[in-house]
């Protein structure tokens, strides 16, 4: 496709503000069938986000986030994520994401029958998330 | 004539009321200020999730979801948002009716989850059944409250407990307009458009929020996982954004009808302050005027 554009805007809106808007050369992040990484040019796709770190590529540089839930909405020429829950490394609470990766460990191996076991999961995820972009 | 120290006492007691009317029409005009720029603020998530769900389910067609037909059993949920104090005019009373004086439903028949006191005051004495009570989530609603209930009300749903889900809430055009507006959440209504496509139906979101079509790319838009899948995965999202919306909405609505109510009280104070100015001076004159007449009196006698 077009092989001189090197960059395309970037959206990320949640419900209650807009995150993050500007162009962009690369963006990475997690979803339900795994990594991606999306440049310029890309075939218009719809996909599910899944708990991880998102990557952003500018010219300066690249910045990290850490991305919950939410979906993206990919074009040849811009990508819009719809993020439920998205933080910036300087907003997320160290031991808060220590605590919730404790005890969403605990749930996970105490093999109870109650324990509601996808729920679990997403915790830990989100926790690791967390943690992952505030070491970098 | 009441006398003229009455009238001074009730002037004074109107003029008291008039202070805190004046005072609160203020408070909630910055409130509105707020609870609308908030609103201001999800607009663009909104456009992108109704655009999206709009480019699904044209592509899904007359596709089989557990989240577009109505459930068999269970009774419909119906989620109302009314506001935690009183003193708003008509505002609580207006969506409570879109319940009470809907043409077809019958209390048993339903579910009340109630966000905002006063609304649940009303129904609650009209004998409907509460199912939850969230009402400090309309004080200052977040997206983490609506997707926590968003999580409760589809459990119930696949779970067979209620078969619709409604928003009741009021919609804000402007200060003037306020607009109870009664919401279908579950199951998606579709309408057929022109191409035989499901769309979202008519009565959804873009009332408020204007909606300009995508522009059309070449290459169809593709779905990882699939156009199923992603429903699943989309939909209740799609919900905990309408609620949202709602919630956000309602707050805006709350204190544009308190505002309202504030200014009339304040203005219907003063009306009577005036009425009650000319009925002290005609009585402060009656008396100078008695006053006078035994004066001239006692004097003519002693001659």
């Amino acid at each position: 496709m077009s092989d001189e554009k090197k960059e395309y805007q970037l959206h990320i809106v949640t419900p209650e503000r807009v995150f993050y808007e500007g162009p962009v050369e690369m963006v990475e992040f997690n979803t339900t069938e795994g990594q991606i990484g999306v440049l310029p040019g890309h075939i218009p796709m719809t996909v599910i986000v899944a708990p991880g770190i998102l990557k952003i590529t500018e010219e300066e540089g690249t910045k990290e986030a850490a991305l919950h839930a939410g979906f993206a909405e990919i074009l040849p020429d811009r990508i819009t994520i719809l993020a439920e829950i998205i933080e910036w490394p300087d907003e997320i609470d160290e031991n808060r994401a220590e605590a919730a990766l404790q005890r969403a460990r605990e749930r996970l191996e105490n093999r109870d029958a109650q324990t509601d076991w996808a729920r679990a999961e997403t915790a830990l995820q989100r926790a690791i998330a967390r943690i992952e972009v505030l070491k970098k | 004539m009441a006398s003229m120290r009455d009238i001074k006492r009730r002037r004074s007691s109107i003029q008291s009321t008039q202070q805190i009317t004046k005072a609160m029409k203020l408070v909630s005009t910055v409130k509105l200020q707020r609870a609308r720029a908030g609103a201001e603020r999800s607009k663009s998530y909104f456009q992108c999730m109704y655009d999206t769900m709009n480019s699904i389910l044209a592509r899904v067609g007359a596709v089989e979801h557990k989240y577009l037909k109505s459930g068999k059993t269970g009774k419909k949920a119906v989620i109302l948002v009314t506001s935690n104090r009183g003193l708003a005019g008509g505002y609580n009373n207006n969506v409570a009716k879109l319940i009470t004086r809907h043409e077809t439903w019958k209390p048993e028949d339903l579910l009340i989850y109630a966000i905002g006191n006063k609304g649940r005051e009303i129904l609650h004495r009209s004998g409907y059944e509460i199912k939850e009570e969230l009402h400090e989530v309309i004080e200052a609603p977040t997206y983490a409250d609506a997707m926590l209930l968003t999580e409760r009300l589809l459990q119930s749903f696949e779970a067979g407990e209620i078969s619709e889900i409604y928003l009741a809430y009021t919609e804000f055009k402007n200060t003037v307009s306020l607009i109870p507006t009664l919401l279908k959440l579950l199951p998606v209504d579709r309408t057929e458009d022109e191409y035989g496509a499901g769309v979202l139906g008519e009565q959804d979101k873009k009332s408020s929020l204007t909606v300009e079509k995508t522009e059309d790319y070449s290459a169809p838009m593709n779905f990882e996982p699939a156009d199923e899948e992603a429903l699943d995965l989309i939909i209740p999202k799609y919900i905990a954004c309408l609620i949202y919306g709602g919630l956000v909405e309602a707050l805006a609505s709350e204190n544009g009808a308190r505002m309202q109510a504030m200014d009339n009280a304040t203005n219907n104070a003063a009306e009577l302050i005036d009425d009650l100015e000319l009925l002290y001076n005609r009585a402060r004159q009656g008396s100078i005027t008695q006053e006078l007449t035994e004066i001239i009196a006692g004097a003519n006698a002693i001659q």
